[in-house]
């Protein structure tokens, strides 16, 4: 069928009624923030077609994991073993330190700190646009993952929850352009903040006196003053300090300590409410880890 | 048109929003090809009167979903490279396929173009030359995309 008149308005109307709509759209989602509900709706709705798209990923991760040879499993399983060791050690070390610094918190009448509760995620390593850092996690609203949420890898912040869907949720990335945590310099408390620039490796910090005490190597962790991340997780190391009397302010870069170009499982943090049903018991060891920093 | 049709064009349009969120390895994906944009382009040709300004701006807006970018960019951007096309469909037809190509590229450069202009607008994105990189693996791709699509259209009659 080949209609030799047009039926339907014209195509310069069509234009002009779609781009008022993406104008609106823009304008709503981005200045507004009126699409929060909505986007967990969306993302619930586009979650089958990220868990497609990632199945052939997936398919050769299991390849991988499966087709090793035996001498390989063998190594691997000492290592392991070696490393158990290790941790175990340190544990025990962490649990006596953790109950001497209690009873001192205790004694200063300071509040008890109680575990955080945490959950393992996987990255659905859907990739996306070049001018947001973002990733696709495989845990959404059923496994209790909240808007703002803090998530860490085994070396330090990650990013935090942006969109949260029935299944899967979005991890907006510290080096992204519209992203900034509150930090201190470890060594010596000094309060910044570390915002990103959309370059995978560098974050940056604004307003930066010329006569603060900061070094190349300084480590950054995070100050919990947003109330968004909890206190004392790394976030990054400063990398270049650029004290030029002629600027108003010194310029500060840090480089992210977490392996933000190379996530695969990520560690939700929940705020400090003790929880009894710790949901996999496999990540006990993780949980370890990441309380030692 | 049959519902049978309408599947496989709506199959073709998942196909192609899969190929473009498909997880690759860091450096090939600066390369990635406009799959959505491809696919539209080559059914906007064939049956401008099926697919065109309102089915583009759709597809954009799934494509803004599943990349996180700010609703309405994408779905503008696919939007206006389709209204050229839908308006020069019969001139674009008659050339050849790698003619078409070069047009596709210098559409495809158009839509990224777009698209940074709204996230320079948005965001204060800075431009990286790695940017434009998919208009040239776009152009490769479109003779190929173009042979598979017509061999589908025409295996299953799609009018």
């Amino acid at each position: 069928m080949n209609p030799i008149f047009k039926h339907g308005p014209a195509p310069q109307h069509r234009l002009i009624l779609v781009l008022l709509c993406s104008a609106a759209l823009i304008f709503f989602d981005h200045k507004m923030n009126s699409f929060e509900s909505a986007r967990g709706f969306l993302q619930s709705m586009v979650s089958p077609l990220q868990y497609l798209a990632t199945a052939p990923k997936q398919m050769m991760n299991w390849a991988a994991e499966n087709i090793v040879t035996r001498r390989q499993l063998i190594d691997d399983n000492e290592q392991y073993k070696i490393n158990e060791l290790v941790f175990h050690e340190q544990a025990l070390q962490l649990d006596i330190v953790k109950r001497e610094n209690n009873r001192l918190r205790a004694l200063l009448a300071s509040p008890v700190r109680s575990d955080a509760k945490k959950m393992v995620a996987e990255i659905l390593a859907v990739d996306s646009d070049p001018y947001t850092h973002q990733v696709v996690i495989n845990r959404g609203a059923n496994d209790g993952v909240y808007e703002g949420q803090a998530v860490i890898d085994d070396e330090g912040i990650v990013g935090q929850i942006l969109h949260v869907g029935t299944t899967s949720s979005r991890v907006l990335l510290i080096t992204d352009v519209t992203h900034a945590v509150p930090v201190r310099i470890s060594r010596n408390g000094l309060r910044l903040i570390a915002s990103g620039v959309g370059v995978i490796d560098r974050l940056t910090h604004n307003h930066v006196p010329h006569s603060s005490d900061i070094r190349i190597g300084d480590l950054l962790v995070t100050s919990g003053l947003g109330s968004k991340f909890p206190e004392g997780y790394p976030v990054a190391k400063v990398s270049s300090v650029i004290q030029d009397e002629s600027r108003a302010f010194s310029q500060i870069q840090s480089q992210p300590v977490a392996k933000i170009d190379r996530l695969r499982y990520v560690l939700l943090l929940w705020p400090e409410q003790p929880n009894e049903q710790q949901p996999i018991a496999a990540e006990s060891l993780p949980n370890k880890k990441a309380e030692k920093q | 048109m049959t519902i049978a049709s309408r599947l496989i064009i709506l199959l073709t349009f998942l196909v192609a929003l899969m190929a473009s969120i498909m997880p690759l390895p860091l450096s090939v994906d600066a390369f990635r090809p406009d799959w959505v944009l491809v696919v539209l382009l080559y059914w906007c040709l064939a049956l401008p009167s099926r697919v065109n300004v309102i089915s583009a701006w759709v597809l954009g807006f799934i494509l803004d979903v599943l990349l996180g970018s700010t609703l309405g960019v994408h779905a503008g951007a696919m939007a206006i490279a389709v209204y050229i096309v839908a308006g020069n469909f019969q001139k674009i037809r008659n050339f050849s396929v790698w003619q078409q190509a070069l047009i596709v590229g210098v559409l495809s450069a158009l839509y990224h173009l777009i698209v940074f202009w709204l996230q320079r607008f948005l965001t204060d994105a800075v431009f990286l030359p790695s940017y434009l990189y998919p208009v040239f693996t776009t152009i490769i791709l479109w003779p190929w995309a173009f042979l598979l699509l017509r061999k589908i259209r025409r295996n299953f009659r799609i009018k």
